[in-house]
């Protein structure tokens, strides 16, 4: 079972790459070619997916679209992870008031419903691309800290740990040498899941049109006005959405695949 | 119980002051001044940008900005909103009835279903029925909520035409008899409702099949079973009562994914709810408006956590007596 989802995760995840990659070859049209004579017209022969309200190619918007949709979920992710596993190994391995007091900020953060959180911080930020990755990664590390912290506080009581520390090892080296590289496996199954998530929120506010802007096409600003055309051309309301589908099933199998094979192998 | 209440209600004051300081620290996310707030809203008039100067204090040293700040949130003060100059406590609080009915519709239908396919799919885990629902729970964690509710729209406002696609009411909604009013509305919150129970029915039925599948390992189901009772009788009676408790604290956990899914499900029904407010808050830059949510929001949560554990304490006298 795991093999499977191991293997169907990373071969949708694998061709995303790709298309994203090779987007300007792929791409039967440039994206933001404005064609005044073939505003929306239905898929056809010339345009498969059919074209939007300025007459531009839907697939290549869509090709063009996985670029920022997985550059969304890397970055933010990875500055999720940055803080998470700092704040996740700094409570586990120092325990007591550091630990009370960290979790605490984590519990607080955690009573902010996210969308409202994301809402007021893009209030008060230019919309950019880097902006929103940096958003999504701030709302979302909470998680990432409980998972660290909890192993890393099962793991320093191990014995090696013990044994390491009466050979004299600093906490700093104890730390990233011995304990971080035994959370990995955690650290990298949550990581997978969370990309699958920043990239749902990122297509959720470019959808409500306060993500990524015009003229880069993005998935959610696609389908945002997809919907402004939805009784005319279903196309643009339909195959966006496909493409966030596909791409976050792909990430959340990958990640379910895993972590089955780490608990079989434990 | 009375003296777990008070213990509870007491651990909530700190969680209070880190909301109000983080909610606080947003307004500063701005780089540089209040001129920065002008660019990015240029149609805050400079006495606008007076008064939103004066309401966060924002010329005086920084703690005293923050206590400023919190003896204003702590009666509920948030200024008023640039929109149209009334105050944001009462806007929300118009706005927030619609948001609370929504969210309690769909965790009643999350509840109604999430219980009998979590409870079928645990009494045989990786069977057909079990496989299916995996498979279901896939597509419910990455199918997005605004994408679901433009295909329902698509299908049912658009090719079908027999169901209303925005807001909460009709056109001729005054001119209805009463028992029609009701039924009005009904039809508008059909499609809002079902993708906010789809969204959460996913996650939900998950837990209930995890739980389920814990509690039936269980030496006293063993022992039921040894005792000849009938199955129906030990999965419905001895077992989920007890994979019942943990759900309690889940759904207190839900409620800060219902509010903040309720932006975007309002945004896109066009339903006049706290997310919509909110959503039209940001677009405007109305910031008091926007702090003004973010707090109320994570309070409700905050509210929402404290009815789930007296909840599961009531529940579950070994919690009470820790």
């Amino acid at each position: 079972m795991s093999r499977r989802f191991i293997l169907s995760g990373s071969l949708i995840i694998g061709i995303l790459i790709i298309l994203a990659l090779f987007a300007p070859l792929l791409s039967p049209y440039d994206p933001n070619k404005i064609d005044v004579e073939n505003i929306l017209s239905p898929p056809s022969k010339a345009h498969i997916l059919g074209t939007d309200s300025l007459g531009r190619d839907l697939l290549s918007r869509i090709l063009y679209g996985t670029r920022v949709s997985l550059k969304v979920g890397v970055v933010a992710v990875g500055i999720a992870l940055l803080i998470g596993v700092a704040i996740g190994a700094l409570a586990g391995y120092c325990s007591g008031r550091i630990d009370a007091l960290l979790m605490r900020f984590v519990d607080i953060m955690l009573c902010f419903p996210t969308f409202f959180l994301l809402l007021s911080m893009v209030a008060f930020l230019r919309p950019t691309v880097f902006n929103i990755m940096l958003i999504i990664g701030l709302t979302s590390w909470m998680g990432v800290a409980r998972i660290v912290r909890a192993e890393v506080l099962s793991i320093k009581e191990r014995e090696f740990i013990r044994y390491i520390k009466a050979m004299g090892a600093g906490d700093m080296r104890i730390v990233s040498k011995h304990i971080l590289p035994n959370v990995l496996p955690s650290i990298l199954v949550v990581g997978i899941l969370r990309m699958g998530g920043a990239i749902l929120t990122e297509s959720a506010l470019s959808f409500l049109g306060l993500g990524v802007q015009p003229p880069i096409p993005s998935w959610g600003s696609i389908l945002m006005e997809g919907k402004s055309v939805m009784d005319i051309a279903w196309w643009m309301s339909v195959f966006p959405g496909i493409a966030i589908l596909l791409t976050v099933l792909g990430y959340n199998l990958l990640a379910e695949g895993i972590r089955t094979l780490a608990i079989s192998r434990s | 119980m009375l003296s777990y209440f008070l213990k509870r209600l007491f651990s909530l004051v700190p969680l209070l002051l880190g909301i109000t300081f983080i909610s606080f620290l947003i307004i500063h996310l701005a780089p540089g001044k209040p001129s920065y707030l002008k660019e990015m809203n240029p149609r805050i008039s400079a006495e606008a940008q007076e008064r939103l100067i004066r309401l966060y204090q924002l010329d005086k040293p920084i703690l005293v900005q923050y206590i400023h700040w919190l003896k204003r949130v702590i009666k509920l003060d948030f200024g008023n909103s640039f929109a149209d100059g009334r105050k944001v406590i009462v806007r929300i609080r118009e706005r927030l009835p619609i948001t609370l009915l929504i969210n309690a519709l769909s965790l009643f239908f999350i509840l109604l279903f999430a219980f009998p396919v979590g409870i079928i799919s645990s009494l045989k885990p990786n069977g057909v029925f079990d496989k299916c629902t995996t498979l279901f729970v896939f597509i419910g964690f990455s199918l997005p909520s605004f994408y679901l509710a433009l295909l329902l729209m698509l299908l049912f406002g658009i090719k079908l035409g027999c169901l209303p696609i925005s807001g909460i009411v009709s056109f001729n909604h005054s001119q209805l008899s009463s028992g029609e009013r009701i039924l009005d509305i009904a039809k508008h919150l059909i499609l809002p409702v079902s993708v906010a129970t789809f969204g959460g029915l996913a996650g939900f039925s998950r837990y209930v099949r995890a739980n389920m599948i814990e509690v039936l390992k269980q030496d006293y189901i063993r022992t039921a079973y040894a005792q000849g009772i009938g199955r129906g009788r030990i999965v419905c009676k001895f077992a989920l009562k007890n994979a019942l408790l943990p759900l309690i604290t889940i759904l207190g956990l839900s409620v800060p994914g219902l509010l903040g899914g309720s932006v975007i499900l309002e945004s896109v029904f066009a339903i006049p709810g706290m997310g919509r407010l909110l959503y039209e808050a940001t677009l405007s830059r109305d910031y008091p408006l926007i702090m003004g949510g973010v707090v109320i929001g994570a309070v409700l949560t905050l509210l929402g956590n404290l009815i789930a554990d007296l909840c599961y304490a009531w529940a579950d006298p070994r919690i009470r007596y820790q």
